[in-house]
């Protein structure tokens, strides 16, 4: 059983580089608890107490996840999950 | 250094004019691994501020998704200040997470002089870098 996780380069130092990762779990939350356990660190870059961080973008196949259920949502074997930092800034 | 062509300098010159006062943001792809910027994406801002920028995150995927399928990547992530000067903000540089881009600024504060200037910001460091411009 596997989902696939596709890693932005700057989160690829917590992979061993790889840009692609493979994980477990009937939910995005639990997808990431699983990746943490082979990649530790990885999920405190994603996740913080009010759940996944506000400027990294979380994507179940082709939709965010803000607009599906956030870290409540189902995945299955077979989806991928890509990750992006969001590219924000301004004047001050 | 940033090398880039006149038409793509232009374009993302224009491209920050129309959107003043508020910020305007895109990229420039090329091919992996070239440092090539040849392809211009004007990017929306979410935002829609004259103080802040941010791509809307399901067009962000959609260019992304674009890019690995021609084997591209982003050389240069630019943005506009307008009101302030064309140098990265603690706000862009805690944001910048793209080690290998080239980070273009262009400031619309002046309505005839558009300054235009590239960086690099990699372990939150500014490094500013020479534009050269070509036909």
């Amino acid at each position: 059983m596997a989902i696939e996780v596709r890693i932005p380069t700057i989160l690829r130092t917590y992979t061993d580089g790889a840009k692609q990762v493979e994980g477990t779990g009937s939910t995005l939350g639990e997808l990431l608890l699983d990746l943490d356990a082979k990649h530790g660190g990885l999920r405190e870059r994603l996740v913080d107490d009010a759940g996944l961080r506000r400027f990294v973008n979380v994507y179940l196949n082709d939709e965010d996840v803000r607009f599906l259920a956030g870290l409540d949502t189902p995945v299955k074997d077979g989806d991928t999950v890509t990750v992006l930092p969001a590219v924000a800034g301004g004047g001050v | 250094m940033l090398t880039l062509p006149k038409q793509i300098y232009d374009q993302i010159v224009a491209h920050a004019r129309r959107d003043h006062p508020d910020e305007a943001c895109g990229i420039i792809a090329g091919p992996a691994g070239s440092d090539r910027p040849e392809r211009f994406i004007p990017m929306t801002n979410a935002a829609r501020s004259p103080t802040f920028y941010e791509f809307d995150s399901t067009e962000q995927f959609q260019v992304w998704k674009d890019m690995d399928d021609k084997d591209e990547e982003p050389v240069v992530l630019y943005h506009s200040h307008t009101a302030t000067e064309a140098y990265p903000s603690r706000t862009d540089v805690s944001y910048a997470s793209e080690p290998g881009a080239h980070y273009v600024l262009v400031s619309t504060r002046d309505e005839d002089q558009a300054e235009f200037r590239s960086y690099r910001i990699i372990d939150n460091q500014i490094t500013e870098e020479p534009v050269t411009v070509v036909e």
